[in-house]
């Protein structure tokens, strides 16, 4: 038995260990290394680095009960020094061949001082297999340690890090309200202070043990005393002041988070198009930037003031016409792939985005709409003399729209139309012999998606006062339909829940640029293996994803 | 009823009209170009040359359709991530073989031996990579709805470049020459040249070997039985996880074989290399009829051979400027037309139809 | 517990009013503000350009000449500087999101930056209402220093197109006495834009442009639309302003089409770097290339190049580090410049200030030629040089 776990301690260590090897050789760690946590304590590299011996330590004592604790201890150990052998290795093999750094080019001497805390190889490798294996017994031990003691330290070490790591948000939002020497003890020039860490460490302590020790079955109880009536006022009362949240959301975050969340606001727009196009009527689209690329072309050629736009018109005139525009290209889209389904429907979508994109940088219709050169001196909304120019209005713009696109969503959802859309996902044969008129469900369900897009391409076009073809590339098209998937299919609540975590999360994040893609892959693979029905799944598909057998028939 | 009707009339008048149009803008175009002579005087050699460029660009198309297509006709999912496994074993191969044999020399003096060591580490490397991403991404979520590993796959796409990108660098690596494949043959008064003659005979022969392999032995057999139905494949004795292990390396080792031939004729890799013609490789296969071996490598050529001769021959026949630059929409739009008249594809099967 | 907390609120109290306490000498009399950097804080820049995407290479390479320039310069006034890279992501969009996020933090006294022309429209806009200051290693987009479109924060080190290819033109025409020229871009703005002037001054000087083409970035052979240029003309030279991955393979397979046998191959600052070089090989060989004058006996550019290979392990990826270099340069000699230091060692640096020393800038040596700044931004040295790969290596042969 014990004999088993060791082997299974092993291959855990030498797998958490191949991962630090990997971040190290593609240069995560030396460059997530400049990028401190705690000002001058602890850097975000020093943390991929050193979970990996942790998290080993953690998962391979998972099932060892309280009474062996030394065995646990043994295991951790185990594992971590067993991750430390491929570092190591990869140390070692700087000594061998200098050379190495021709082919990988991000295995510097600088990657090799991080991790031989400036020592020589030789040494070096010592101490890390040292730090590692204590980091494993660590990671070991927190199962031994008692649960009343485990969580608060964990969640204290969470937050702490967390908030370290999105110190932009923190600081953002508190720069008008603290002054400049608070700004300045509290946050460095990258991440967080020592003192900050200190009061988010013993402040998120504090909350745990007080939850724990008695705040939760407090509130609990509380809960359930409330009568039904006051249950319902409660509700009221938070959904109103969630309204005026979100209306006073721009005074909080200040212009550059407003700005991250107008973006997050598109996408939900676009969102939740597309949800009616693959979540509602089951029409897998990959090309759905073409009607985002359409709404945004218009409201350019129309309201331009530079050599290319034609009439000068006014946003508020020009905005009606752009997603006219978009849903005529969608129903035209819708025609001829009427016949088509499941992926021959999502290749021929792609291929629509695509030739929009490339007729959009075309020397062919390059007078008309500028080509590569893109269109420039988009007019900004205005009304009377006010125009609008910052995040902040923008964002009301956007609210206002989302609100418009989740409210007809919803509406939709649960009319005649919206069961029809249901049914023709679920089986298109046996819809039509329902008697649903396929063409025209199919048709409006394009159009309705394109509309949405179309609106969102309109806002995008005039938010930044000049559009490039570049701006419209699959990239986009495949974001969107990945929150809405990863927010949970066919939810509307989920497309909120989606864009702000593959769209915000990677705008806070972006000086990690160069890892963006790769963290974002990363994340995108592990939420769907966590939860494959996604982060907030509408009712429907939580039904299916609990009654096994009939998942497999799900959604196409 | 008669509502519908006429909505059925009306749509089917706008797919007659969209197909008219299609043929009459290509119709008009060719003739402009030959006879009127509009644009450019080619050559018949010139056009020999277009074909040659397209041919070669198809075959390794085929090669990479092929993934998709086994992938796809035992799974039925889209493994975005395929034109990555290209890359991976490329770009590996590159760095770590050709480079270092072609500066030793080495290749020049045995380019056989030389070329073989170079295409055995790269499939190794794509079908390490393919594997290890259906074993963590794919295999967990067989029984989930189908989108969801659609996702994953496009995750493991971009993972995997950015991964490699970190791994090798962002820049261009240039791929050896051969000596011995520099220059033309002559073949029936046409000059071939030597890399893209080398290219498409071994993507041919690759892609019958494939065949072989799929229809008569006894491994291809049991691809075969699960792509038909996996519970009854495993009610047979057949090992369905082992299997689909096996499709996503076959397919993947094609890759592998299909970079190395994209670096013999293109001389150089990096690591978004995969991401276009894997993009194309997938129109590729569904235009063949995705889940059609022959299908796969019909639909590769077809695509190369347009994207070539459809630019000069009826685009520029219309006078559109940069008419190259225009090969996508011409690849696209013959798609959709080849999906009107036949929807399961050149000659796709109706299976995929039912199953989609 | 209560009372931890209480101690550590209180100690956070009495920092505070410690740090209340720290002596103000210096007064910001600037129009539109000041960066007041304490003595014990770095001086803060950023840069924003494509580090993610396809196009990384291009602007990672204009971020390691943005960060060797701080290596290279040390302490600046005594404080050290320190770099916020962020991504223009190659798109407006990018170019927007990175540019607000610069103006949100009051620290930050300059950017480098964008990358791509598409990404500098917005991110000019943000910038000068503002009151920030940036510089553009490599937008060369005429629009963004054009006389009405302007913004008042805007400069740039990299050659605005229209020189560049109007010199390319000229050099062509008189001194390689080039009658039929074909042009070909790849749907970028930078090389639609340099073929396009290219193209037009080509003609107005007289000569006859033969073809005008377009191949797309990603295209993976260009066999077919050089089979079409070929039977346009044939051209006595083809002019292709693109990157490093599609002009090497434009370099390498106009060999293979029969037509275009001893066709003068030119291109652009898109493709001046060691890695086209090795990219493309002996095909190379004989092309000319337009750009600025590049490390001939240029010695601070030896020494950059040495620094860049340790530092990043590989040769430069793009042409724009230099101009990088010479941005980050730029910003810092005026921080100098125009900083007034407190007794402590505060740094009092004036936002209008620094835009004037800026745009005052004049007769500057940098690695990409003697800097001199006009009043629309324009700060790359006018003249545009010529050189000819051979034996693997650029050699300058004009002017």
């Amino acid at each position: 038995m014990s004999q088993l776990n060791l082997r299974n301690a092993a291959r855990v260590g030498l797998l958490a260990g191949v991962v630090a090897l990997s971040v190290s050789a593609i240069g995560m760690v030396e460059s997530f290394d400049q990028r401190d946590l705690i000002t001058d304590l602890f850097t975000l590299g020093q943390l991929l680095l050193f979970s990996a011996p942790l998290v080993a330590g953690y998962m391979v004592t998972k099932g060892v009960r309280d009474a062996d604790n030394g065995a646990a201890v043994l295991l951790g150990l185990v594992s971590g020094v067993l991750t430390a052998v491929p570092p190591i290795a990869l140390i070692l093999l700087t000594l061998i061949a200098p050379n190495i750094r021709n082919a990988l080019v991000n295995v510097s001497p600088a990657l090799i001082s991080i991790l031989t805390f400036g020592a020589s190889q030789i040494i070096g490798s010592l101490i890390l297999a040292v730090i590692m294996a204590v980091l494993g017994v660590i990671g070991a031990a927190i199962h031994i340690v008692p649960e009343a003691v485990r969580k608060p330290i964990l969640y204290g070490f969470g937050w702490t890090l967390g908030l370290g790591m999105l110190s932009d948000v923190l600081l953002n939002i508190l720069r008008p309200l603290l002054g400049r020497s608070l700004v300045r003890l509290f946050f460095g020039t990258k991440g967080i202070t020592f003192v900050s860490a200190a009061i988010i460490f013993v402040l998120s302590i504090a909350i745990t043990i007080w939850w724990q020790s008695g705040g939760q079955s407090q509130y609990e109880a509380r809960k359930a005393s409330l009568s039904e009536a006051q249950a319902k006022r409660s509700r009221q009362i938070s959904i109103g002041a969630g309204i005026v949240a979100l209306l006073l959301l721009p005074l909080i975050l200040g212009t550059y988070l407003t700005e991250v969340v107008d973006n997050v606001g598109l996408f939900i727009l676009m969102g939740l198009g597309l949800n009616i196009v693959v979540g509602f009527a089951g029409l897998l689209d990959l090309g759905y930037v073409a009607f985002f690329a359409i709404g945004a072309y218009v409201m350019g050629i129309l309201t331009s003031q530079g050599d290319l736009g034609i009439i000068d018109m006014s946003f508020w005139l020009a905005l009606p016409i752009s997603v006219a525009a978009a849903v005529t290209a969608g129903v035209l889209l819708g025609m001829p792939v009427l016949r088509m389904r499941g992926d021959y429907l999502a290749i021929v979508t792609l291929g629509f985005g695509e030739i929009i994109r490339v007729m959009a940088t075309s020397d062919l219709l390059k007078p008309y709409i500028g080509g590569a050169q893109g269109i420039l001196q988009i007019a900004k909304p205005t009304s009377g003399s006010f125009t609008m120019v910052q995040p902040e209005h923008f964002y009301y713009l956007i609210l206002a729209g989302a609100g418009l696109a989740v409210f007809v969503s919803w509406r939709l959802r649960d009319s005649r139309l919206g069961r029809q859309w249901m049914a023709l996902r679920e089986d298109e044969d046996v819809a039509e012999a329902m008697g649903i008129n396929l063409v025209s469900t199919k048709l409006l369900a394009f159009g309705i998606g394109a509309a949405f897009s179309g609106l969102a391409g309109a806002i995008f076009a005039t938010r930044l006062s000049s559009i490039f073809p570049h701006s419209f590339n699959l990239l986009i098209s495949i974001n969107v339909l990945s929150l809405i998937i990863v927010g949970g299919i066919g939810s509307l609540p989920g497309v909120v829940v989606g864009a702000l975590v593959l769209v915000g999360l990677p705008e806070l994040l972006r000086e990690f640029a160069q890892y963006r893609l790769l963290l974002y892959g990363a994340l995108m693979i592990a939420m769907m293996l966590a939860r494959p029905e996604g982060l907030w799944p509408s009712s429907i598909t939580r039904r299916e994803f609990h009654a096994e057998d009939e998942v497999v028939g799900g959604v196409q | 009823m008669a509502q519908r009707f006429k909505d059925i009339d009306y749509i089917g008048l706008f797919l007659w009209l969209f197909r008219a149009a299609i043929i009459v803008i290509v119709v008009w175009g060719t003739v402009a170009k030959l006879f009127l002579g509009q644009g450019n005087a080619y050559t018949t050699k010139d056009w020999i040359n277009f074909l040659v460029a397209g041919l070669s660009q198809g075959s390794i198309f085929a090669l990479i359709a092929l993934g998709y297509t086994l992938v796809y006709g035992v799974l039925f999912m889209i493994n975005f991530a395929h034109g990555e496994f290209f890359m991976a074993g490329t770009m590996t191969a590159t760095i770590f073989v050709a480079l270092p044999l072609s500066a030793s020399g080495f290749l020049d003096k045995h380019p056989v031996i030389g070329m073989l060591a170079i295409l055995v580490v790269a499939m190794v490397v794509s079908v390490s990579v393919a594997l290890l991403t259906e074993r963590v991404a794919y295999r967990p979520l067989r029984r989930a709805p189908r989108l969801v590993p659609l996702i994953t796959a496009i995750g493991a796409s971009f993972f995997w470049q950015y991964f490699f990108a970190g791994l090798f660098g962002s820049g261009l690596i240039p791929f050896p020459e051969l000596a011995v494949l520099r220059g033309a043959w002559m073949i029936g008064g046409v000059e071939f040249l030597k890399t893209r003659a080398v290219v498409m005979i071994a993507s041919v022969i690759m892609l019958i070997g494939l065949y072989i392999f799929i229809m008569r032995t006894k491994t291809g057999t049991a691809i075969r039985a699960v792509a038909e139905d996996k519970d009854i494949a495993a009610l047979m004795g057949i090992d369905v996880d082992r299997t689909i292990s096996i499709t996503f390396a076959t397919g993947a080792a094609m890759a592998g074989v299909a970079g190395i031939l994209y670096g013999l004729v293109f001389r150089q890799v990096n690591f978004i290399m995969g991401f276009v013609p894997g993009i194309k490789a997938f129109t590729a296969a569904v235009l063949g009829g995705i889940g059609s071996i022959p299908g796969a490598a019909i639909g590769g050529f077809f695509l190369g051979v347009f994207e070539a001769i459809g630019p000069p021959l009826f685009l520029e026949g219309l006078g559109i400027p940069g008419s190259h630059q225009l090969k996508d929409v011409i690849a696209f739009t013959m798609l959709v037309l080849v999906l009107i008249f036949r929807p399961q594809g050149i000659i796709g099967e109706r299976l995929a139809e039912k199953k989609a | 517990m209560k009372r931890i907390i209480f101690l550590v609120l209180f100690s956070i109290l009495m920092l505070m009013v410690l740090a209340a306490c720290g002596g103000q000498a210096l007064e910001c009399t600037d129009a539109i503000g000041c960066v007041e950097v304490a003595p014990d804080e770095p001086i803060l820049i950023a840069s924003s350009l494509v580090i993610s995407g396809p196009n990384a290479p291009l602007g990672l390479d204009s971020q390691y000449g943005v960060e060797i320039a701080i290596d290279f310069r040390g302490d600046v006034l005594g404080h050290k500087v320190e770099l916020q890279p962020e991504d223009d992501g190659c798109s407006a969009e990018g170019g927007q999101a990175s540019a607000q996020k610069v103006v949100s933090n009051p620290q930050i006294v300059a950017l480098v930056g964008t990358s791509c022309s598409g990404a500098g429209v917005p991110a000019s806009k943000i910038i000068s209402d503002a009151g920030y200051v940036m510089v553009s290693p490599s937008n060369t987009a005429p629009s963004l220093t054009d006389a009405e479109l302007h913004e008042a924060g805007y400069l740039r080190t990299a050659h605005n197109d229209k020189i560049q290819g109007a010199a390319m033109a000229n050099y062509v025409y008189n001194d390689l006495g080039i009658r039929k020229a074909a042009a070909v871009h790849d749907g970028d703005p930078y090389t639609e834009g340099l073929a396009s002037v290219f193209s037009e001054s080509f003609q107005e000087l007289g000569g006859e442009i033969v073809a005008f083409e377009a191949i797309s970035a990603d295209a993976t052979d260009v066999i077919a639309p050089l089979t079409t240029i070929a039977a346009a003309g044939p051209p006595e030279l083809i002019y292709y302003p693109v990157f490093i991955p599609l002009g090497s393979l434009i370099t390498k397979q106009a060999q293979e089409v029969d037509g275009l046998d001893g066709v003068i191959l030119a291109a652009a600052d898109g493709v001046q770097s060691p890695d086209f070089l090795t990219a493309s090989g002996d095909a190379a060989e004989g092309m000319y290339v337009s750009g600025p004058d590049l490390g001939f006996g240029n010695e601070i550019y030896d020494k950059f190049l040495g620094a860049y290979k340790e530092k990043y392990g590989t040769d430069p990826t793009a042409p724009f580090h230099a101009h990088a270099f010479d941005a980050t340069n730029m910003v810092l000699d005026a921080i100098e410049k125009v900083a007034q230091v407190g007794d402590d060692g505060t740094l009092l640096i004036g936002r209008q200030a620094l835009r004037d020393a800026l745009f005052a800038t004049s007769g500057m040596s940098g690695i990409t030629g003697t800097l001199t700044c006009d009043e629309y931004g324009d700060c790359a040295d006018a003249k545009i040089a010529v050189s000819q790969v051979q034996g693997g290596a650029f050699v300058p042969v004009w002017p």
